[in-house]
């Protein structure tokens, strides 16, 4: 009950949008004609769901109403809601396997939120009695060691960080060092923004992906890619060039709760099937929670009578 | 006209199927506007804007010119470029100077768009302009966030005013502009915090902040990236604090940038410079007509030949061009032409500014190594071999595989290459009487790779 809360308060500027867009279309008959379908199409491409996943979406209303010969709001509605959750396809969570190290390897591009994420993702295991440990890989950008270490005082996390400009790589290695000898439970890498079109700098997480496959083979590895979800279209393109690049596992969508209409989660799940692990709603520590389809869809849509 | 050669491949496939008839429908010019749709939506541009951008274009395009043009799809890709022109605003747009002689520029912006980095690297752009500014943070709320300045500040060899122990934006504000008249600097450039603009309270800073320092300049950072919500995003900001122009930033990622036509059409403030790079230097004046090519997938071409014209050895180019003409084209020439074609920058980059590229080659397929290996191949060779490729037997070939760690394969298909681009060169300098004296490129006739 809390997280759906929080989800709906997160998203209530899109939850207006979506909601107030529906019913202004629907409003003066209660039911879709064709003209109404194609404004619901734009209505979701309004909202970053891009032309792929709104296409995909409208014509699976369009095949249901083919079928049935339904077109009320109702009806509507609820097929909308249907093919939104299998867009999203079955939620998946980040997995803490238990006696086991755990690598939690944050990628992205530039300002998505990647050390604010570590920063919360840290807080969060240490309240649940993890032995945690920070690593400060993004050695490029100016005082970004200083960042997470904010974080790490925070928290009481002790964190491994070499000088700015040094290696990456190097830091994650000692990283993985210091995490076994300290039989740390969680290691939390943060990585230096990086555009996914830069070959070299997507080397250099190649790299960093081969130094945990060698030092730590018995690790599970769980690579989160940070996306911005004010992002455009272009969060596709990042989802596909940064799971080539380091076996991304899973999605972290940040400031959800903001500006952003929060569609570009079913962009990106339509056209590369990633699954959306965490979304970030807000700037406290305990706003970054686990991602609900259920719920995102709900909160995104007008209330619907229970079936 | 190279230049609207194969708009994002999609139109294309609109006008070849028109190929064959002699006049275009109202048809045809209904399915080219719904690819100009998609396209554009493609590449993030508002929905408001894309349906008022459409009803111009189709406007525009029922004239005789189109419906009598031999190529209708040609004449087009014109329009909807001239549009889009149109929208962007014709000229470049200069940064405002305080009468003054005190200019206070602020920079504001969602979070993560790039404002602490365009920051720095405005302020070492004034500075190579001869101004003397000084840069200050008064973001008061990430960690570290006036530290990242200060670095940036250092790199720039510009003056940095922070106070991290102060909580109050304002107060940090009111005390730069003291230290930066105090210094005799002409321009303060203010670093705010990132925020949205549905928070009330940050939105309350800002305006503070804006009151203390009276900016001459109100900035908004955009990233290149974001999507439909850019519109609302500036119109909010424009509302609340005032907005003189926008920043565009990470231009230099794949994104289309779609947003810069949103903003600039819903508020009619100017784009004045775009951030292409990570480096503190790449920061450049912003071109309409550059950056309406990429939005419809064109291809950056004009950037391209700037800096194909900025890295080309014009001594060189003429040297290779004479030894074409003399058919004595070699593998020290290719060796020049490779380490050319690298100083243009990464080869996915070059490849996304050709324009028709787009459709034609899967740019994730473009691997830069590629090049390098080729170099290290030929620079393994003595300069004899480089010469005479003829020389190059079976034991030669292998010594070279190992001296640049590749296989004899590559070393042979480098040298297949190398024989096939001889051939062209040869044909090419056989018509070089008639075309030479118009200044040709060498690598004109396409890269031997």
């Amino acid at each position: 009950m809390g997280i759906l809360n929080s989800f709906k308060r997160g998203l209530q500027k899109t939850r207006d949008f979506v909601t107030e867009g529906f019913n202004r279309i629907a409003a003066n008959m209660g039911f879709f004609d064709e003209d109404m379908l194609d404004d619901l199409e734009m209505l979701l491409i309004q909202a970053d769901v891009g032309i792929a996943a709104a296409g995909s979406i409208m014509d699976e209303i369009r095949d249901e109403i083919k079928k049935v010969g339904d077109i009320s709001q109702e009806a509507v509605l609820q097929t909308l809601e249907r093919s939104m959750l299998a867009v999203l396809g079955q939620p998946r969570h980040l997995n803490i396997e238990e006696g086991t190290l755990t690598i939690i390897l944050l990628v992205g591009v530039n300002g998505t939120g990647k050390t604010t994420t570590a920063g919360k993702l840290c807080a969060r295991y240490k309240k649940t009695g993890y032995n945690v440990l920070l690593g400060a890989a993004d050695t490029f950008r100016a005082a970004a060691i200083e960042q997470l270490s904010h974080w790490g005082e925070m928290t009481g996390t002790p964190v491994i960080a070499h000088q700015a400009g040094s290696d990456p790589a190097a830091v994650v290695f000692d990283a993985i060092q210091a995490a076994k000898a300290r039989k740390t439970d969680i290691l939390i890498l943060d990585t230096a923004g990086r555009l996914h079109n830069k070959q070299n700098l997507m080397d250099e997480l190649m790299k960093i992906r081969r130094i945990i496959r060698r030092e730590a083979p018995d690790a599970s590895c769980q690579t989160l890619l940070v996306i911005d979800a004010t992002t455009g279209q272009n969060a596709v393109s990042q989802t596909k060039f940064f799971r080539e690049a380091s076996d991304v596992t899973g999605l972290v969508i940040t400031k959800l709760d903001g500006n952003a209409k929060g569609g570009v989660v079913l962009a990106v799940a339509h056209e590369t099937g990633m699954p959306i692990m965490l979304a970030g709603l807000g700037e406290g520590v305990e706003d970054l929670v686990d991602f609900d389809s259920t719920t995102f869809v709900h909160s995104l849509l007008p209330d619907s009578d229970p079936v | 006209m190279a230049i609207f050669h194969g708009l994002s491949g999609k139109l294309t496939a609109v006008v070849n199927k028109m190929r064959g008839k002699t006049r275009v429908s109202e048809q045809d010019i209904k399915e080219m506007m719904r690819e100009i749709r998609l396209a554009l939506l493609e590449a993030d541009v508002n929905f408001q804007v894309v349906k008022d951008l459409i009803a111009d274009i189709s406007e525009r395009s029922k004239g005789s010119e189109v419906m009598e043009s031999l190529t209708p799809g040609q004449q087009i890709v014109k329009i909807v470029n001239e549009a889009l022109i149109d929208i962007l605003g014709r000229t470049t747009s200069k940064l405002a100077v305080s009468p003054s002689g005190f200019t206070v520029i602020m920079l504001y912006g969602l979070q993560g768009a790039g404002k602490t980095t365009t920051a720095a690297k405005l302020a070492l752009l004034l500075k190579k302009r001869g101004k003397k500014p000084m840069l200050t943070s008064v973001d008061v709320h990430r960690p570290a966030a006036a530290r990242q300045l200060e670095i940036l500040a250092a790199q720039a060899g510009v003056p940095c005013f922070i106070q991290p122990e102060e909580p109050l934006a304002a107060e940090i504000a009111a005390r730069a502009v003291d230290r930066a008249r105090y210094m005799l600097c002409d321009t303060l450039i203010v670093d705010t915090a990132g925020r949205m603009t549905i928070d009330r309270e940050m939105m309350q800073e800002l305006k503070s902040i804006a009151r203390v320092t009276n900016p001459t300049e109100k900035l908004l950072i955009v990233d290149a990236m974001i999507g439909q919500e850019a519109v609302n995003v500036a119109l909010s900001f424009d509302q609340e604090v005032g907005l003189d122009g926008f920043i565009m930033t990470k231009l230099d990622g794949d994104a289309r940038g779609g947003a810069a036509l949103s903003i600039r059409r819903m508020t009619g403030k100017p784009i004045k410079l775009i951030c292409v790079g990570e480096k503190l230097e790449d920061i450049e004046e912003f071109y309409p007509d550059r950056l309406a090519s990429r939005i419809l997938g064109m291809g950056d071409v004009l950037s391209l030949i700037e800096k194909a014209t900025a890295a080309l050895d014009e001594k060189k180019a003429k040297e290779s061009l004479e030894k074409i003409r003399k058919n004595q084209f070699s593998l020290e020439d290719m060796l020049d032409q490779f380490e050319q074609v690298k100083k243009m920058g990464s080869l996915k980059d070059v490849m996304n500014k050709l324009p028709g590229m787009g459709g034609k080659i899967d740019i994730d397929q473009v691997d830069d190594r590629a090049v390098d290996r080729s170099l290290a191949i030929i620079r393994s060779m003595t300069l004899r071999e480089r010469r005479n490729h003829n020389l190059l037997n079976a034991s030669r070939r292998k010594r070279i595989a190992a001296g640049s760690g590749t296989t004899v394969q590559e070393v042979n298909r480098l040298v297949r290459r190398f024989e096939e681009t001889q051939k062209m060169m040869k044909r090419f300098s056989g018509m070089s009487g008639k075309m030479g004296k118009k200044g040709m490129r060498p690598s004109g006739g396409g890269f031997p790779f």
